[in-house]
């Protein structure tokens, strides 16, 4: 290929380019200019504070609920949904009859908006009426406020999450687990390994560029948690169950801090580049070893 | 076959039992839904009746405007994330350079960071360009940031066709441009089909933009429409959970029928 080619191939990114500069690239050095101010979103007149709004992020009593939160979200939800789909693609990889629908059925959910299947499952979780409580009352108990705990609405939420998305990570590990060659486990089986040891030794570290995946998708997937936190609990981070997007979006919105927001922002955007970027490192290296 | 039964019987109860878990919330939507308001049966319990007021209510709502806006909103995104993505994809499975390393890497951190941490100066530029409330505010928006995925799986897609054939297309005097539309884009068709699924969803579902975005009540998308009912205070969930239904019907439906291409899409986008 020919230097001209090459730079004629290399315009067919400007679209692209583009649309990252005006909605990514410029938004986050602006947010760094907002975040030095006392702006309140919508009012023409601010001015500069230096580093009044990062001063208030150490005596924000919320932030560290906010913080440790979004870790539950993103690591809970991402070690539930690999081991639960990992399971249930080791339970699908045989045949047996409604294995079809059961996979469908285990899909579903992952195609509807997070917003409306957090709203669906309000219908189970609500207080007076829910159809959890009845099933309490059933049984003699008493009826719970399920959501009304802060550490129990975020197992709630990261439950929630994984019901909805696990039918993910399973189909990832089905086509994983349908591209390892026969060969291998016909072989192991001669050699008279057991199930564990086959799972162990072939199954698992010829899934790994699967399960690398997998986790990754999960884990940005949970850090970012928006829609669900939203339609299972108010927006007020008094809940206990808030998320740094769902903080963020509060200090902007309800409270009118857009320049406390902006910096809760750049927090949230270095904060899962790094664990992202972490964890895709980790798993990498892990890759190469077993290979 | 009976003495199959009998060794794969904890398969079947596995299996029912699962399924059972993923239908209990929507049989319980279905049953509020169906239910007048002044039933007080439990949510475990079907009306014995047919009542279709909290669906009259619900359409009252801004429910079929939402599913109209959603709908302009999602095929405009996704024609644009597949020409545009299609387009980065080009150089990025070809060149081998310096540069592409640092598109690539750049691309990957734009699909990591969660846009709502930059939503204050989005939604600034957005009023600069005129586009709160707007369809096109939407659409540019959904197509930022769904375009790394579609770049992705296109120069994934691209990298598998072998080299040979633009370089064939090169010797017959055909610049990178006519390469690019004579010889790859009529090879795109399967994975094309996964690209538009897998970010349709995305877009046919979104509530972060147009939470903040489309602010006037005469533009809604879904979610929006739905969270109306369920913001209004939880003085009618009968109609809110008719909402819901409505709400998620479309996709649902599109699922079911569409399962096996749903599910190559997804599995299109997590293996390289």
């Amino acid at each position: 290929m020919t230097q001209r080619t090459r730079a004629i191939m290399n315009l067919f990114y400007l679209p692209a380019l583009l649309l990252f500069a005006v909605f990514v690239v410029y938004p986050f050095f602006e947010g760094i200019r907002i975040s030095f101010t006392n702006w309140n979103g919508y009012l023409p007149n601010y001015r500069y504070v230096g580093f009044a709004n990062y001063r208030r992020l150490l005596t924000d009593p919320y932030f560290s609920s906010v913080f440790w939160n979004t870790i539950l979200y993103g690591f809970g939800c991402t070690l539930l949904q690999n081991v639960l789909g990992m399971g249930l693609a080791l339970f699908m990889d045989t045949k047996f009859r409604g294995r079809g629908v059961l996979r469908a059925v285990v899909y579903l959910p992952a195609m509807i908006a997070p917003l409306i299947m957090g709203y669906v499952m309000f219908f189970v979780f609500q207080f007076s009426g829910g159809a959890l409580n009845d099933i309490m009352l059933l049984f003699g108990g008493e009826r719970v406020d399920w959501l009304a705990v802060p550490g129990r609405t975020v197992t709630i939420i990261v439950i929630v999450n994984t019901l909805q998305y696990v039918g993910v990570a399973m189909v990832i590990f089905l086509a994983g687990l349908q591209n390892i060659p026969a060969m291998y486990t016909e072989a192991a089986h001669i050699d008279g390994v057991g199930s564990w040891g086959m799972f162990r030794y072939i199954t698992f570290p010829l899934l790994m560029p699967a399960i690398t995946s997998s986790v990754i998708l999960n884990l940005i997937g949970g850090l970012k948690l928006f829609d669900i936190i939203r339609a299972l609990t108010p927006p007020s981070p008094s809940t206990g169950a808030a998320s740094l997007s769902t903080y963020l979006t509060y200090q902007y919105a309800n409270v009118e801090r857009a320049g406390y927001s902006a910096v809760l922002g750049i927090v949230t955007f270095v904060f899962i580049l790094i664990v992202s970027n972490l964890t895709m490192w980790f798993f990498d290296r892990r890759e190469a070893q077993m290979l | 076959m009976k003495t199959a039964m009998k060794k794969n019987w904890w398969r079947y109860l596995l299996t029912v039992a699962i399924l059972l878990l993923y239908l209990a919330p929507f049989y319980i939507l279905i049953g509020v839904a169906f239910k007048m308001p002044s039933d007080p049966s439990s949510r475990w319990i079907l009306p014995n009746y047919i009542y279709l007021d909290n669906f009259a209510k619900a359409l009252e709502g801004r429910i079929l405007q939402g599913m109209q806006g959603s709908l302009i909103i999602t095929l405009c995104s996704v024609s644009l994330i597949i020409c545009v993505g299609a387009l980065a994809a080009y150089p990025l499975a070809r060149n081998k350079s310096k540069l592409n390393k640092a598109v690539r890497g750049f691309i990957l951190g734009v699909m990591m960071v969660p846009p709502l941490s930059i939503l204050v100066p989005i939604y600034s530029v957005m009023k600069v360009i005129n586009g709160i409330s707007t369809y096109y505010g939407m659409v540019l928006l959904l197509l930022t940031f769904q375009l790394p995925l579609s770049i992705f799986i296109y120069s994934n897609f691209i990298a598998s066709i072998p080299t040979a054939l633009d370089e064939a297309a090169c010797i017959d005097g055909c610049g990178p441009f006519r390469t690019f539309i004579s010889i790859i884009l009529p090879q795109l068709a399967p994975v094309t089909a996964s690209v538009a699924i897998l970010t349709g969803v995305t877009c046919w579902n979104d509530y972060q933009f147009s939470l903040y975005i489309l602010q006037k009540p005469q533009i809604a998308s879904v979610t929006l429409a739905v969270s109306d009912f369920f913001a209004q205070t939880s003085s009618n969930v009968f109609a809110a959970a008719a909402a819901a239904l409505l709400g998620l019907l479309p996709i649902a439906v599109l699922f079911l029928l569409l399962q096996k291409h749903f599910i190559k899409g997804m599995v299109d986008s997590a293996i390289k």
